[in-house]
């Protein structure tokens, strides 16, 4: 009986200890959100300003860049997948991963030869279990991506992506680097706190919408001057426009990741919440069982004396 | 009153300036660009490393280091892109 009290006793003190790391950690998710929502939205001025110059230099230049114009024949399809680094956010990577995993399938069946690009050692530790290859990977930084690494990683796709203009049937062309025709992103939206989903966009080539600014500038669309010409200027632009894509959504990824570990520890709380008051409740009436049961043996004993005392 | 400039100053990051200006000047890889108000819509890539040099109504001058950066004048104002822009070590002064 004691001996139950006691284990009972050592199981809500763990369940206790599991409560204390993860309402701190779903306080750490919670407070990283919000700075993620809000790099979200101090980097938007950039990307309003960097998608008007490029629509303004459109609808102004003839475009026949090669980052703009869809391959006519696309072997190899480059796939950048963004997970998290660290576990413990409910179905966060294996959401993203499965996401990208049906994209890899499709791109398959449409004859087209994936290639994997993974941020986040979930997602590479997820292929490298399956011996499938990885062109390129990086790790490290997946709750609090800087520019700098989205830059790091914008400048290897763009890389593969330019590369791949000369390839030939079967192997690498003339410049001997087997580069992708296509580049794909797999990354987790940011709904609301409670929704994230993961998403597939294209990236390359990109799609430029050519359109008449009705709201922003009613009447003709202003004549640009542009320094130096308007073909080199959309040459340093466009590798900028991908690697600003990319911080979108590595930033988007992180408030999702947060978002996704924030619930998870919350229901994890409350599971050790849950369990704390079972414990305390079987330990109290275990306690209460044997008193009860200390108390009938020792009236039981009482009476058996009295009996017989009655008896001499 | 003059006519006053629309300024912005955006790094990839977050916005680092935005107000009103008499001129903005920087260096395109073409050469010394100066923007008053009323100047003819433009799109220009800066010269590396660059400086941005706003020049306040009051006379000031804030500056900064911008690397990576564009450039674009319209109708609404003036807005330097940058990869990243932090405010220049020796300020105005010139």
């Amino acid at each position: 009986m004691a001996a139950q009290v006691r284990v009972l006793r050592q199981r809500i003190r763990s369940a206790k200890g599991m409560k204390k790391i993860t309402k701190a950690m779903e306080l750490v998710a919670t407070s990283r959100i919000a700075k993620a929502q809000a790099r979200v939205e101090a980097s938007l001025p950039y990307a309003r300003a960097i998608t008007g110059v490029l629509t303004a230099l459109a609808s102004n230049a003839r475009i026949d860049h090669p980052m703009l114009t869809p391959r006519e024949r696309v072997r190899r399809a480059g796939v950048l997948l963004v997970t998290a680094d660290r576990g413990l956010a409910g179905g966060y990577s294996s959401n993203a991963i499965r996401t990208a995993e049906s994209l890899v399938a499709r791109l398959q069946a449409d004859g087209k030869e994936p290639v994997l690009y993974v941020i986040g050692r979930k997602g590479v530790s997820f292929y490298r279990f399956r011996n499938r290859p990885i062109e390129a990977s990086w790790t490290g930084f997946s709750e609090q991506p800087s520019f700098n690494d989205a830059r790091e990683v914008g400048e290897t796709l763009i890389k593969a992506f330019v590369a791949g203009a000369d390839d030939e049937e079967g192997g690498p062309g003339a410049d001997g680097v087997h580069g992708v025709d296509e580049l794909h992103i797999v990354y987790t939206e940011f709904k609301s706190l409670m929704t994230q989903n993961p998403v597939t966009r294209i990236i390359g080539p990109l799609q430029v919408e050519e359109r008449p600014r009705s709201e922003a500038a009613p009447g003709v669309l202003p004549d640009y001057d542009f320094e130096p010409d308007p073909e080199a200027l959309l040459d340093a632009l466009l590798p900028k426009y991908i690697n600003t894509r990319i911080y979108a959504a590595l930033l988007e990824s992180a408030a999702s990741e947060s978002a996704a570990r924030r619930r998870a520890m919350k229901s994890a709380t409350d599971n050790a919440e849950e369990m704390i008051d079972k414990y305390t409740r079987e330990m109290n009436s275990a306690r209460q069982a044997g008193i009860t049961q200390e108390i009938s043996e020792i009236v039981g004993g009482a009476n058996a004396l009295a009996a017989s005392g009655s008896e001499v | 009153m003059a006519e006053q400039l629309n300024v912005q100053l955006v790094a990839v990051e977050e916005k680092v300036w935005s107000g009103k200006a008499e001129m903005v000047s920087a260096r395109t890889t073409e050469g010394e660009l100066g923007v008053l108000p009323g100047h003819a819509p433009l799109l220009g890539q800066l010269a590396e490393p660059g400086q941005v040099r706003i020049k306040l109504p009051g006379g000031e001058q804030v500056t900064y280091d911008v690397s990576g950066g564009f450039v674009s004048v319209s109708g609404q104002g003036v807005t330097v892109l940058a990869e990243s822009a932090a405010p220049a070590s020796a300020a105005s002064g010139n």
